[in-house]
């Protein structure tokens, strides 16, 4: 499904991603997960495509497509979510409206008709619950003045709705207690099939003790620099990423 | 309070905060058709010219001398934060009038190209194509080319018609109130406008009655080398209510138009107005050639106890605007809105804001102003509270918030907060903002392309004020700042 090949990346002139090498294939779920400043969050926008981003190197392609040849929503629309770190805020646009505006545009893109105001409030109905969000969210704005568990959920919410093949979770542990923590899992998986993917970027391993992952990949200075199973993360979690770290920069 | 902002974009952030590129004009065409027009230049001639051809009585002819000679006395107001080039007022037409072969009476009488302009602008003359529940005055140039549903509103005792025909058929009704608002002396534009006005339109709501559809003026300017002087004036009897909107635009010209307004709205006992304006005079090129200099005087005056006149604006066209609608507030418990939105772009500068003044007791006053700026635009927020010594519990709460697109536009604030007694309660709030690539990548992500977020966002920012407009009106509102943003971010 994804298959990134020596991909170099960098941020007003300064090289993050230097060389990544990944594939991920339908029902999967890879955990990406290094130190502060490793690159994971670069590697999220690089893929969704950030234009604070300039890709200098490598190549990623996404359904047989060249991803990087497509602007950000054309990425969306090919079926690529981002659940982001810091969810923005949209002051005085109503989820209502956000979220229809998002899913035609990708109905279009797929040459189908806008959906139906009828068909369009059952799903945004049947999605809420999957993150447990009430019937007050229709009418609020976007982001604006919810809690931080709740702007977590919220991208799950709009991860339902458009049924992305591929979803980033960047860092969606951040900031959650435990309870906002299981409801946010519990709807991932709950959204996961045989047929689409997911990359859980997260500093933490308790993260994946709700959402397991098939592979774990260790993110450090821009390079992916061991690859495991879940096995991997419980290590980490135990001796920390100091002992990577001094085993690379001795060499 | 201001908030700058001329610095150049630096080139790390360029990325999607783009210079301007086009914004496309869409009611910039031109009409062939024949028009009369009398010689460029002002003097106490042209004044009674254009009385003679309108055949006024003496008193109205008076009235505009007198206004001529306050006017040669006067010197253009320089106050607003604008930059205005020198106008040679010497140098324009002050009357043009679409030539027809007769009073246009009837919709046969009405040239078929004129029909089809307003067609294209999407305000049909013939009643049958019109948006049900909305009449309308429209005004090409200097003359009112056709009131629609006028016989109907008759039956209720509306009267809707142009003020030149008001002039002839309710003379008593129109010299009571004309010029009671904005008097002559006001200001250098309300001088001039006084002197050499056109047209415009005249509504009178009789007592106890609230006029069932939306009451309309559409202005169109046509000619070249001419100005707009159009004055409307709407009277509210006791315990009546009428909405009303003004739509406007104008063709693409390189040279410069003036448009100088007055309107003037009266509400007696417990009646209240509602007035609408989106106004979308050309604006010029995206150099900042041509475009139409909006001078306007518009006021309102809620004489009667508990009377109410609500101002609603979305300001998009023209290359100056400078207008300041405001309220009177002279009845006890009389209440005054001012519900804002001005968008400039490109070269675009805009100055505008209100006036409320409280005169009578327990008298409350709400400003809700939306500044949006792109491009090298200047948009300026200019406002005056003012409560008399006498006003005992009065209110206001003011809003007023600026929204930036880009690192190459200004967006000012200069509140004027005058209060004589102290039982008043006021309050001001400010913000501004920008949209932030963030947001826009946000979008982008869900799947929404740059241009149709910018539209959500802006739109987002200003719903406290579309949602005050009339349904119909509120939707073209809508596509009409997502257009006259089109371009402002790459």
């Amino acid at each position: 499904m994804l298959q990134i090949n020596n991909l170099h990346a960098s941020i007003e002139g300064k090289e993050i991603l230097r060389g990544i090498d990944l594939t991920v294939n339908a029902g999967e779920v890879h955990a990406i997960m290094g130190p502060n400043g490793s690159g994971k969050s670069t590697l999220s926008a690089v893929l969704t495509g950030n234009p604070q981003y300039t890709v200098t190197e490598g190549t990623v392609s996404f359904g047989g497509k060249d991803l990087l040849a497509m602007p950000p929503e054309q990425r969306a629309h090919e079926g690529l979510f981002l659940s982001f770190q810091y969810p923005v805020e949209i002051p005085g646009v109503s989820m209502t409206n956000f979220m229809r505006a998002a899913l035609n545009e990708k109905r279009k893109y797929h040459g189908q008709e806008p959906v139906s105001a009828t068909e369009f409030l059952r799903l945004m109905r049947e999605k809420r619950a999957v993150v447990e969000l009430d019937n007050r969210l229709a009418s609020r704005s976007v982001n604006e003045g919810f809690s931080g568990g709740e702007k977590k959920r919220n991208e799950i919410f709009q991860m339902a709705m458009l049924e992305p093949r591929l979803s980033i979770l960047d860092e969606t542990d951040s900031g959650l207690d435990i309870d906002a923590l299981r409801i946010v899992a519990a709807g991932v998986n709950q959204l996961k099939t045989a047929d689409n993917a997911t990359i859980v970027i997260t500093h933490y391993q308790r993260l994946l003790d709700y959402i397991r992952p098939d592979f774990v990949h260790v993110l450090y200075k821009g390079r992916i620099v061991r690859t495991g199973g879940p096995e991997l993360a419980l290590e980490l979690e135990e001796k920390g990423y100091d002992w990577i770290k001094e085993e690379l920069d001795d060499r | 309070m201001t908030t700058d902002n001329n610095k150049p974009t630096p080139p790390d952030s360029a990325g999607i905060i783009n210079d301007v590129t086009s914004s496309d004009y869409k009611w910039g065409f031109t009409t062939d058709i024949a028009t009369d027009i009398i010689p460029v230049g002002l003097n106490e001639e042209v004044v009674r010219t254009i009385s003679r051809l309108k055949g006024e009585p003496e008193w109205l002819l008076q009235f505009r001398l007198d206004a001529f000679k306050r006017w040669e006395k006067m010197t253009m107001p320089r106050w607003a934060h604008l930059e205005i080039p020198p106008i040679d007022f010497q140098a324009i037409s002050y009357y043009a009038a679409p030539r027809q072969r007769k009073a246009p009476g009837s919709l046969d009488d009405i040239d078929p190209e004129m029909k089809r302009t307003f067609d294209r602008l999407g305000i049909p003359l013939e009643e049958q194509k019109a948006l049900s529940g909305m009449a309308v005055d429209a005004v090409m140039d200097s003359v009112s080319v056709r009131t629609t549903y006028r016989e109907k509103l008759a039956e209720l005792g509306i009267i809707f018609c142009s003020i030149s025909e008001a002039v002839k058929e309710y003379p008593d009704l129109v010299q009571r109130y004309l010029g009671k608002v904005v008097s002559s002396r006001d200001n250098f534009f309300a001088a001039l406008n006084s002197a050499v006005f056109s047209d415009g339109s005249f509504v009178y709501i009789p007592k106890g009655v609230r006029c069932p559809m939306e009451l309309s003026t559409y202005f169109r300017i046509n000619a070249s080398g001419t100005g707009q002087f159009e004055r409307t004036l709407i009277v509210a009897d006791d315990d009546s209510y009428v909405s009303y909107l003004e739509g406007c635009t104008a063709p693409m010209r390189d040279e410069n138009q003036l448009h100088a307004a007055i309107v003037e709205i009266i509400a007696e006992t417990r009646a209240e107005v509602k007035y609408s304006t989106v106004q979308n005079w050309y604006p010029g090129d995206k150099e900042g050639r041509g475009g139409v200099y909006n001078f306007v005087t518009k006021r309102g005056l809620c004489r009667g106890d508990h009377s109410k006149i609500s101002w609603t604006q979305v300001e998009t066209g023209s290359a100056i605007t400078w207008k300041y609608p405001g309220c009177v507030l002279a009845g006890d418990g009389s209440i005054g809105e001012f519900y804002s939105v001005a968008v400039t772009n490109n070269h675009q500068q805009a100055d505008t804001g209100t006036k409320m003044i409280h005169l009578g007791n327990n008298t409350r006053s709400t400003i809700v102003s939306k500044g949006i700026s792109a491009g090298r635009s200047q948009n300026s927020y200019r406002g005056q509270v003012h409560v008399a010594a006498k006003a005992r519990g009065c209110r206001n709460y003011t809003q007023c918030d600026s929204l930036l697109l880009g690192d190459s536009c200004g967006a000012h604030t200069f509140p004027y907060i005058d209060v004589h007694n102290d039982t008043a309660v006021v309050e001001h709030e400010a913000t501004t903002s920008k949209i932030n690539e963030d947001q826009i990548f946000y979008c982008n992500q869900r799947g929404i392309p740059t241009e149709d977020a910018i539209g959500l966002i802006v739109n987002g920012y200003a719903k406290e004020v579309m949602q005050k407009l009339p349904m119909e009106f509120a939707v073209e509102a809508q596509k009409l700042l997502q257009i006259t943003l089109e371009g402002s971010i790459g």
